[in-house]
C-alpha cells in the first residue's frame, strides 16, 4: 500500500490544515526561512551569477530529457561495467516485487533507508514490513515521520508541518525519551538509536538524486551522513531511481549540486556530496557486496510524451514549495498524496490521473512565485493552466462554470451587452446589499466587496468628449 | 517564454483599455490614467466596443471561450496603434498569452495577436520605459507615507515593480516606506478567490498583518482586483488603512 491518495479532497484537507494552529505555525516559519535561505545562497555572488547556474542547470536537465533513452541504455551498460545489478520496474508494484527479492535472495532480515520521495510512491516500506522485514528510515525527518505513522509534508523536509515540541512528543511516546525541550538533545538521542540500525542493517535503501550515465553512478546528497552509512555499511545496497533522474555527465552533476543545495536548503553545498560508483572492490576494505539500481518508471515515461515532460526535470529540491503562498497555509499534506506545492499540483494529476486530482491545478492564485525559485527554470503556472484546460476538455471541471462561462462570453463580446451587465450588476447589489448569490456568497465571508459605480467608466468618459466638444 | 518586442510608443495616440473592473467598479481611477496620460503629453483615445481581454476564461481553462473575447478584443483595438491599460494582470493577458491562445495556422488572428502583445504596456511601464519619464513634475498636497505592493503579474509576468516605484520617489511630498513581504501574492488569484475562498482568506489576512504593521498609510499597486482583495480585508478587518492604485496617487498630485 502506497501514500493513500487523497488528492480530491484537497478542499477539505486544506481546511484541516488552515485550523491547525501549530501547523500554520510550523509551516509558516519553516517554508519563510527556505525561501529567505535560498534567495541569499543562489545570489550571493550576485543576481547575474545566480540566474546563469540556473539557466546552466536548467539546460543540463532539458538536455537529459531531450536524450532519454540513449542515455538510459549507455547508464545500464556503464553501471553494469561498475558491477551494479541493473532492474528496470515498470510501476510500483514491479518495484516493490523486486525490492522482495533482492532481499530474499541475500537473507535480509534489517532494512535502514535514506531519504527517497520515490519510496513513498511505491509504499515499498509498508510491502517490506508486511514481508517480514524491519524497516528504519535514517534520515531524521523521515525517522520522525515514520514514528508518527504519517507521511513526509514536504520534499525536502519532511516534518514541516511539525512543531519542535510535537516532534519532542513522539520520541518520549514512541522511544521513551526522557522529556526535554533541547533540540541538540532531541537529535542526539536519535543519533544514538540510529547507530544500533546503522550497524545491525543487512541492506540499505537509498534513493538516487542524480544518475550519472557517462560513469554509471549515482549521485547522492545528504546533510546528515545517513545516507553514507546506508550505502556503505550493510551487505546490500538498492539505489531506487526514477528514469528522470538521469543527467548525461559528471560535469552536469557538478553544475545541479551548485542549485540543488542552494534552492533546497540555502547551503552552497550539501554536507555530503557523493558518487557512487557500485560495490566495494576486491582491494577495499569496506562497502557493500551487492549494489542494485532499480530503475522505477511508475508514469513517468507516458508524462513523456506530452507537453508536460518539462515537469520530468524537477530535482525535488522544494524551493517551490516554500515559495507557494498557497502551500504556505494549506502544508503539503492537504494535497493528498506524495508530492505537495506547485509541484505536486501538477505531478499528481499527471501521475495518478486528472480525474483523481482534480481540484490541484486550481490550487494555486498563479502568482507566479514558483517558476521564479525554480532552479531548473520550470514554467510550471503555464502547466497549471494546461491541467485546467484539459479538465474543461475532459468534462471534469463543474458543469455549472462550463454555463456560466458561456454565458459571460456572450457578454463580453459586445458593448451593450456588457453594459447592460454592468447595470444588472448595479441594480443587483443594490437590491440585495452585501449579500452575494451562488459561489460569489464565499467572497464576502471575509471580505467586503466594493461597490460598483453608479456611472461607468465609458459614460463618463462619454460626458467627457461631450463637455471637450462644447 | 519571452515576450515580444515592442517599438517606441513615442508620439504615437494612446488607445486606452480601461478593463472591465475599472470600467465599472474603479472609474474614477480610469478618469487618473487619462489624467496621468495627457499630463505628459499624450493623446488618448477610448475605443468603444472594448469589454475585458477574457482573462477569466484562459485561467479557468476554457480557451474556447477566451478566444471569443479575444477576438472582441481584436475588432475593439483594431485600429490602435499603441495600448495603455491600468493593470499588469490584464496586460500579461495581452503581452503573454494572446499569442499562446492561437497557432499560426489560425492565419489573420494569429497575426493579430501578436500585433496586440507588441503594442500594449501597463500603465507605469508606459511612462517608465516606454517614454523614459521618471519625474512627472507632481507633488501631493501634503506629505504621505506609501508602500508598494507588487502585484504577481506585473511582477513575475512583466518584470515590473522598479517602475511604479521610480514614479513614487519623484512624486512630491510622498515618502516611500517598506512593505514585508510586499512580492507576496495577496490570495485574489482570480477565480481562485472564489474556488478556494478559505486559503484566499488566509493569503489575505498575512497580507493584511503586513500592511498593519507598515509605516505606511497608503498601499499602492498596479492592479484593482489585488486592490479589490485587500481593501476588502482591510474594511472587514476595520483597518483604516486602504490600497490605491498608482494612477490615483499620482493624479492627487496634478497641479489644480
Amino acid at each position: 500500500m502506497s501514500v493513500e491518495l487523497r488528492s480530491k479532497d484537497f478542499v477539505s484537507l486544506a481546511d484541516i490544515a488552515l485550523h491547525n494552529p501549530d501547523l500554520q505555525k510550523a509551516v509558516g516559519s519553516g517554508t519563510r526561512g527556505g525561501y529567505h535561505n535560498r534567495a541569499k545562497a543562489m545570489f550571493e555572488f550576485g543576481d547575474a551569477h545566480g540566474e546563469n547556474m540556473r539557466a546552466q542547470a536548467a539546460e543540463a536537465k532539458r538536455r537529459a530529457l531531450r536524450k532519454l533513452p540513449e542515455l538510459l541504455e549507455l547508464a545500464e551498460d556503464r553501471l553494469r561495467e561498475n558491477g551494479w545489478g541493473v532492474e528496470w520496474a515498470e510501476d510500483a508494484e514491479a518495484a516493490n516485487r523486486l525490492v522482495l527479492d533482492i532481499a530474499r535472495r541475500h537473507a535480509v532480515e534489517t532494512v535502514t533507508k535514506s531519504k527517497s520521495m520515490l519510496s513513498e510512491e511505491l509504499g515499498v516500506n509498508q510491502v517490506m514490513e508486511a514481508a517480514g522485514l524491519r524497516v528504519v528510515e535514517t534520515d531524521l525527518g523521515e525517522y520522525i515521520i515514520q514514528l508518527n505513522k504519517e507521511s513526509p509534508s514536504h520534499v525536502v523536509a519532511p516534518v514541516m508541518h511539525m512543531t519542535k515540541a510535537e516532534i519532542r512528543d513522539v520520541f518520549v511516546r514512541e522511544l521513551d525519551m526522557q522529556p526535554t525541550d533541547d533540540a541538540e538533545a532531541m537529535v542526539a538521542f536519535a543519533r544514538k538509536r540510529l547507530r544500533q540500525d546503522f550497524l545491525s542493517a543487512d541492506m540499505g535503501i537509498s534513493g538516487g538524486n542524480f544518475l550519472i550515465a557517462e560513469t554509471g553512478s549515482i549521485g547522492l546528497v545528504m546533510n546528515e551522513g545517513n545516507g553514507r552509512l546506508c550505502t556503505s555499511m550493510p551487505r546490500v545496497h538498492i539505489a531506487l531511481v526514477g528514469i528522470e533522474k538521469i543527467v548525461e555527465t559528471v560535469a552536469d552533476y557538478a553544475t545541479l549540486t551548485q542549485v540543488l543545495p542552494r534552492s533546497a536548503t540555502g547551503q552552497p553545498l550539501s554536507v555530503y556530496t557523493n558518487i557512487l560508483s557500485g560495490p566495494g572492490r576486491a582491494q577495499e576494505v569496506d562497502g557493500p557486496e551487492r549494489c542494485y539500481v532499480i530503475l522505477v518508471d511508475n508514469g513517468r515515461s507516458k508524462i513523456y510524451g506530452t507537453d508536460y515532460a518539462e515537469a520530468l526535470a524537477c530535482i525535488r529540491c522544494g524551493a517551490c514549495q516554500n515559495a507557494c503562498p498557497v502551500y504556505r497555509s494549506a502544508g503539503g499534506h492537504a494535497y493528498g498524496w506524495v508530492y505537495g506545492g506547485p509541484i505536486g499540483a501538477v505531478l499528481t494529476p499527471l501521475l495518478v490521473g486528472l480525474e483523481n486530482a482534480a481540484p490541484l491545478p486550481h490550487a494555486s492564485s498563479l502568482c507566479g512565485s514558483c517558476k521564479q525559485v525554480c532552479p531548473v527554470d520550470i514554467d510550471l503556472p503555464r502547466m497549471l493552466l494546461d491541467l485546467r484546460h484539459d479538465l474543461v476538455q475532459s468534462g471534469e471541471s463543474a458543469s455549472g462554470w462550463d454555463v456560466a462561462m458561456k454565458l459571460w462570453a456572450v457578454g463580453m463580446t459586445s458593448p451593450t451587452r456588457f453594459a447592460l451587465g454592468g447595470r444588472a450588476a448595479r441594480a443587483g447589489q443594490a437590491l440585495l446589499g452585501d449579500y452575494m448569490p451562488g459561489p460569489l456568497g464565499n467572497w464576502s465571508e471575509e471580505r467586503d466587496f466594493p461597490a460598483f459605480a453608479p456611472k461607468p467608466f465609458r459614460q463618463l468618459w462619454k460626458e467627457r468628449e461631450k463637455g471637450s466638444g462644447t | 517564454m519571452a515576450l515580444p518586442a515592442r517599438e517606441s510608443p513615442k508620439g504615437k495616440v494612446v488607445s486606452l483599455f480601461v478593463t472591465c473592473i475599472v470600467d465599472m467598479v474603479y472609474p474614477d481611477t480610469g478618469m487618473s490614467v487619462v489624467d496621468i496620460l495627457e499630463h505628459v503629453g499624450a493623446r488618448v483615445v477610448f475605443p468603444p466596443a472594448q469589454t475585458c481581454c477574457g482573462q477569466p476564461a484562459f485561467n479557468s481553462g476554457y480557451r474556447d471561450e477566451a478566444r471569443t473575447v479575444a477576438r472582441h478584443f481584436f475588432h475593439a483595438f483594431q485600429d490602435a496603434e499603441v495600448i495603455v491599460t491600468p493593470s499588469g494582470s490584464c496586460a500579461t493577458m495581452l503581452r503573454h498569452e494572446y499569442p499562446s491562445l492561437f497557432a499560426p495556422e489560425d492565419g489573420d488572428l494569429y497575426k493579430q495577436a501578436q500585433r496586440i502583445a507588441e503594442i500594449t504596456w501597463e500603465f507605469s511601464e508606459y511612462l517608465v520605459e516606454g517614454l523614459g519619464l521618471v519625474n512627472l513634475d507632481l507633488a501631493l498636497p501634503a506629505p504621505q507615507r506609501f508602500a508598494m505592493h507588487d502585484a504577481c503579474h506585473g511582477l513575475r509576468g512583466l518584470g515590473l515593480g522598479g517602475a511604479a516605484r521610480d514614479l513614487l520617489a519623484q512624486l512630491g511630498n510622498a515618502e516611500l516606506c517598506e512593505l514585508n513581504e510586499c512580492e507576496v501574492c495577496c490570495g485574489f488569484g482570480g477565480l481562485f478567490s472564489i474556488k478556494m475562498p478559505a486559503l484566499s482568506n488566509a493569503m489575505l489576512r498575512n497580507k493584511i498583518d503586513n500592511i498593519k504593521s507598515s509605516p505606511a498609510e497608503t498601499i499602492v499597486t498596479g492592479d484593482v482586483s489585488c486592490l479589490t482583495q485587500m481593501n476588502g480585508g482591510l474594511s472587514r478587518s476595520k483597518s483604516s488603512k486602504r490600497v490605491l492604485h498608482l494612477a490615483d496617487v499620482l493624479a492627487k498630485g496634478l497641479p489644480r
